[in-house]
């Protein structure tokens, strides 16, 4: 049997237009040998959920640089929940201040990355996860 | 499989995409869902859109959808990728483009990557589009990138081809293969606000001329849209409309079905000899020892080849 590729969504929800953050990563990943799908910018959480359930992906990555991680995230968890997704592994990245990281962890951000993280760092942790 | 199969007769769109990478992965347990299914499904039209990168296939691609949905089709996206030769990963972009479409609850998008050559990529679109039907989605867009033989491949599952340029890739017009230019039903030159349109579109009836010839029943259309302004899409899809009543005229859809199974047919008997022979060589790791004894010419190629299938096939 061939060998299953990592599949991941790549997602910039909310208002936010910078976008090469998740770009490079997106690049970073594909060249780690995983299957990539950005969805490009500004996506609602329900289109986010929506995309990672069509794709059928192993791992959702949020990127996200306007602050609202709060807000958008807890909401994106929730949806995955009602739509019953729960072996999906939840990643993001952007401008996310340390005094919040933990509160995401709780409510099911596996890994939050900050920039200056070497890609190596995401890979290693989503293959280690998935 | 009941499980799966009771999904996606409900349409529920979980299950649909797990069935999908269940077919992409495992073709022991995708093969068994996939008998059941082809045997109650028609398969719905397929339209299959190909071209250069950038030419705007995903922007025209929701342009039309958008048409559809308004009259309420159930329309199902195939997105193809290349798989990169060397990391063996995919950058999957095509959604970017129809973001403002997913939210319409009758559409399905599915980005697929064309993995290497044991991927068996080709059979898995025609699976997927199987699975679609069979959910319910009464239209299927393919989208690939025209660069390859493997892309030409791809797209000839397709009732109706679109064949997308841009005013000024005159190079690329100029290498494309002869397959994609007798592959194309409709030819479009996107992105006509752009000088050099006129041209553009007398470069490619010349190459359908040389193509073609005069006598023929159908001579591939060239239109010109400007898919970010919506321009020229009403166009697009009554020429689309034509094709498919000239398709479905006498006994040409039967023929043209007929032709994608037999594609079909020989992708699906590639993908069991690549799994079962190639791949299980792969694994092995005998090859390492093979290439080395063939670069030192202790061993030739042919040989080896003869002996790896011989002793790793099943």
């Amino acid at each position: 049997m061939v060998k299953n590729k990592i599949k991941v969504l790549i997602a910039k929800p909310g208002l936010d237009g910078h976008d090469r953050g998740a770009k490079v990563i997106a690049r970073g990943l594909k060249e780690a040998g995983m299957e990539v799908v950005y969805t490009g910018l500004r996506q609602t959480p329900a289109q986010i959920v929506r995309g990672a359930i069509q794709e059928d992906v192993d791992v959702i990555g949020l990127s996200i640089l306007s602050g609202a991680h709060e807000h958008l995230f807890p909401e994106i968890i929730e949806l995955l929940q009602k739509e019953g997704v729960d072996n999906l592994l939840v990643i993001a990245g952007g401008i996310i201040p340390e005094e919040d990281h933990e509160k995401l962890h709780d409510i099911g951000i596996a890994g939050i990355f900050t920039p200056g993280t070497p890609i190596r760092e995401i890979v290693d942790f989503i293959e280690k996860n998935v | 499989m009941e499980r799966y199969f009771k999904g996606i007769k409900e349409g529920n769109e979980k299950t649909i995409a797990e069935a999908i990478t269940l077919v992409e992965n495992d073709r022991e347990q995708g093969f068994k869902l996939l008998k059941k299914i082809f045997s109650e499904t028609e398969i719905s039209y397929i339209i299959g859109i190909t071209g250069p990168p950038g030419s705007g296939k995903s922007t025209l691609t929701g342009e039309m959808v958008k048409d559809w949905l308004r009259t309420g089709v159930k329309t199902g996206i195939i997105a193809v990728d290349p798989t990169s030769q060397f990391s063996g990963g995919a950058l999957l972009g095509d959604r970017i483009r129809m973001s403002d479409k997913v939210t319409d609850k009758n559409v399905f998008i599915r980005s697929m990557a064309t993995r290497g050559e044991l991927g068996g990529l080709n059979s898995s679109v025609f699976d997927t589009a199987l699975i679609l039907s069979a959910a319910g989605y009464e239209r299927i867009v393919i989208e690939t990138v025209g660069v390859g033989q493997n892309e030409i491949d791809i797209v000839n599952l397709a009732d109706t081809t679109l064949v997308i340029t841009t005013p000024d890739a005159g190079d690329e017009i100029q290498t494309f293969k002869a397959g994609l230019m007798e592959t194309g039903d409709i030819f479009v030159v996107n992105k006509a606000d752009r000088p050099d349109v006129i041209k553009m579109e007398l470069m490619i009836k010349q190459m359908l001329e040389m193509a073609y010839g005069t006598e023929t029943e159908w001579t591939p259309p060239v239109l010109t849209t400007v898919a970010n302004r919506s321009q020229g899409i009403e166009e697009l899809l009554q020429k689309i409309e034509e094709h498919t009543g000239y398709l479905k005229t006498g006994r040409r859809f039967y023929q043209k079905r007929k032709k994608v199974l037999e594609k079909q047919l020989i992708n699906l008997m590639e993908r069991i000899l690549r799994e079962n022979y190639i791949g299980r060589v792969l694994e092995s790791g005998l090859m390492e020892e093979k290439i080395r004894e063939i670069a030192a010419r202790k061993l030739d190629p042919y040989t080896a080849a003869e002996n790896l299938i011989k002793e790793r096939g099943v």
